[in-house]
């Protein structure tokens, strides 16, 4: 694996490898020392083109405790802003020796484009590109499910997972789709069908615009974040009618199975697709989805950059 | 250069003959011919077709003269085969006065390789808002007969009823670039299964499709001509199936990379494949080729459409649309309708050199390989096969999607007004 830019990049196998690999850098840097010496002298990019904190403090801790250096390029003040090319930018990385860019960008595709071409030799991560997958973000959704509702497993098999909100737009639901569907468990989106894809009905999913009926039958429910642009898009009428239908209230928890988690990739917006005491309540694993995502980051970086030997990066 | 030429042993409508051209004019065609003074040309194998005349091309002159001018795009024309082109309207600045269009008249005739044709745009700037100096542009030296505003639709119904009526007064045709703005704000490619996938914002078919149908109702309703551009799906072909069945006057194209390429391509996001019309899938390729062999669509034309490079090294929404068409034309036909059964050579030469020309109203071409007219002839060899190399084409830009495809058939030999311009190997 040089590239981890979609979850179709890996195998079953693969995504097994990485959950359990996380699972042991969990353990190992459970103690006081925090830190592992894995990718000593390595260099990693943060490339992030797009406004986002939480994914690239995740990304920035989980190369720092495999003692890697890290660089962060954010779009704000960077060349990118200024109009550089992408291609550009991805030479200059190159120029300065990344072992490994981690992409944030708003365009379908980057981090497939900074891959595919010949402008760099390192890895690549997509962290999230415009609104086709953020694998990394499913990738420690599926190992969070796992730590709450698989007992000596290594496949989500059986679960039924809903996906609720906004599907059309979300790379979280694209990436999501892929890998749950990977580990065996079954996927339900419920969403107004303005939210939904023309071609969904290929995906291997159920589509329900019934989240009352799907809150009851599910083992995990998987809330998105609604931006508040779509109203003026005329995706929904407000907000009101939105959370009306699709918001994650305390009427509906109430109606969840006893064992059934309550997930967000967050930001979230409380009080539109989540109410306060949902994201606050005892089925809430919110807060622990973001300290699983270092874990699972680093077993990426790991996983990508551990086998590859350093002395590849030499001047020319 | 000799203007004497003697064709020998290529296939003419289904029979081995002889052309001899001189004069400019096709002199004589028969078995084993002798010509004084002729340039022998040995076209065993080759199959003579009308000069090709394309109704859809961006030369890029005047304002994008790094992506391509009138003289690059004529020695691509020539290689592929054409003796005329219609330059679209979508320069800079835009071809919407007599003006611009004399000059990219004059600058063809100076290169001197085709007849190049100016599209005269239907709205001053392309902005759909004012009707552009139609009259001036017909009435100009270079006889404008295709209004389009091509890149943009004429969205506004009553703009495209006022300028379907205009044109009636010197026989004009308006060809309209289909597609619903509103339906396609920020569109990035075929809306369906892979779009939903890929994450790009979907460009539905019914985009083009609503549009064909009210503009096959208005040019009814007028009783005027209207030319759909680029036709690329299966149910835009089924409207002008039923248009042409109740005698409305409209005419369709096809481009050749919709004849061949689908929405598959842009899992790669390399943008290459990004096209305005986006490339579709399968089902509606299949329905293009049947609809080019049956006649509902009536031609091929290229949108032939020069890039520089940085506008496609980038990001998939960053990158230009559009894509190369002229040198691979008549390979793409030769692939997708003639090996597959679905053409023969004589009607090629319909759909890509009589009919356009009608269309266009383009007096000195589409008259077929006749003793007494002019010579514009492109000997074809079909089963010589060539690798696309984008660094060896005559076009400025080297946006080609078939690049290292190897494609079948090869022009081995271009004839404008009986003067050789283009000869394979040459």
């Amino acid at each position: 694996m040089k590239h981890l830019l979609s979850i179709n990049d890996l195998s079953e196998a693969d995504a097994i490898s990485i959950l359990n690999t996380a699972e042991e850098l969990a353990k190992a840097t459970e103690g006081p020392m925090k830190k592992l010496p894995t990718l000593r002298g390595r260099t990693i990019v943060n490339l992030f083109a797009e406004d986002s904190t939480r994914t690239r403090i995740s990304f920035e801790a989980a190369a720092k405790r495999l003692s890697a250096d890290v660089i962060n390029f954010s779009a704000k003040g960077s060349s990118l802003s200024k109009g550089e090319s992408l291609k550009d930018t991805a030479q200059t990385l190159q120029a300065m020796g990344a072992d490994a860019v981690i992409i944030r960008h708003s365009a379908c595709g980057a981090a497939t484009r900074l891959a595919d071409n010949q402008w760099m030799t390192g890895s690549v991560v997509n962290a999230g590109d415009g609104t086709h997958e953020h694998p990394s973000q499913a990738l420690l959704d599926a190992y969070t499910i796992r730590r709450h509702l698989v007992q000596g497993g290594d496949t989500l098999a059986g679960l039924h997972v809903a996906i609720v909100g906004d599907i059309l737009h979300s790379r979280v639901a694209r990436s999501n789709v892929l890998l749950l569907n990977k580990l065996g468990a079954k996927v339900t989106l419920v969403a107004p069908p303005t939210l939904l894809p023309v071609g969904v009905e290929q995906w291997p999913v159920d589509i329900s615009y019934d989240l009352d009926h799907v809150i009851e039958i599910v083992d995990v429910v998987m809330m998105l974040r609604i931006q508040l642009e779509r109203m003026s898009e005329m995706f929904f009428p407000n907000a009101r009618e939105y959370s009306r239908y699709f918001s994650l209230n305390s009427d509906r928890l109430k109606k969840m199975k006893p064992h059934a988690i309550v997930m967000h990739p967050g930001p979230m917006n409380r009080g539109l697709e989540i109410t306060a005491d949902s994201a606050d309540s005892a089925r809430s694993v919110i807060v622990e989805q973001v300290a699983n995502g270092v874990n699972v980051r680093m077993a990426i970086l790991y996983l990508l950059l551990a086998g590859s030997g350093s002395s590849e990066v030499t001047s020319s | 250069m000799s203007s004497k030429y003697l064709l020998q042993n290529v296939e003419l409508e289904g029979k081995v003959v002889d052309i001899a051209i001189a004069d400019g004019l096709v002199k004589e065609i028969g078995p084993s011919l002798s010509l004084e003074g002729a340039t022998k040309i040995d076209g065993k194998g080759s199959v003579a077709l009308p000069g090709l005349v394309d109704l859809h091309t961006h030369l890029r002159e005047p304002g994008k003269e790094d992506a391509e001018t009138v003289q690059s795009g004529s020695q691509a024309g020539a290689r592929g085969g054409f003796v005329a082109l219609s330059a679209m309207a979508n320069t800079s600045p835009v071809a919407d006065t007599a003006g611009v269009v004399e000059q990219v008249f004059r600058l063809g005739q100076e290169a001197g390789l085709l007849d190049v044709f100016p599209i005269g745009a239907v709205t001053q700037g392309l902005h759909g808002e004012h009707l552009a100096e139609i009259g001036a542009m017909a009435d100009s030296v270079a006889r404008v007969r295709i209004f389009s505003d091509d890149g943009n639709c004429v969205f506004d119904p009553l703009m495209m009823r006022r300028a379907l009526e205009y044109v009636k007064k010197f026989d004009g045709v308006i060809a309209q670039h289909a597609q619903e703005p509103r339906l396609t704000q920020d569109s990035q490619m075929n809306e369906g299964f892979v779009s939903s996938e890929l994450g790009l914002k979907g460009w539905p078919a019914i985009a083009e499709e609503s549009i064909i149908a009210r503009d096959v109702l208005l040019a009814d309703h007028v009783q005027a001509r209207l030319h759909i551009c680029h036709v690329t799906t299966r149910g835009g072909v089924e409207i002008i199936r039923w248009a042409k069945s109740r005698g409305i006057q409209v005419t369709a194209e096809v481009t050749p990379h919709h004849l061949l390429l689908t929405d598959e391509l842009a899992r790669s996001y390399d943008p290459i494949y990004k096209v305005n019309p986006p490339l579709r899938t399968e089902s509606d390729v299949m329905a293009l080729r049947e609809a080019l062999a049956e006649g509902v669509i009536d031609i091929v034309a290229t949108d032939h459409a020069p890039h520089p490079a940085e506008t496609k090294e980038c990001e998939w929404q960053a990158a230009s649309f559009g894509m190369l068409g002229l040198e691979t034309a008549l390979s793409i036909v030769n692939l997708t309708m003639v090996q597959s059964g679905l053409m023969n050579w004589q009607t090629v030469g319909e759909r890509m050199s009589a009919t356009p020309a009608k269309i266009g109203r383009y007096e000195n071409h589409g008259h077929g390989i006749t003793v007494g007219k002019a010579a514009h002839i492109t000997i074809m060899n079909p089963h010589a096969t060539h690798r696309v190399d984008r660094d060896l084409l005559a076009s400025r830009s080297r946006n080609t999607p078939f690049h290292g495809m190897e494609l079948p058939g090869q022009v081995q030999a271009t004839f404008f007004n009986g003067t050789l311009t283009f000869m394979a190997g040459a």
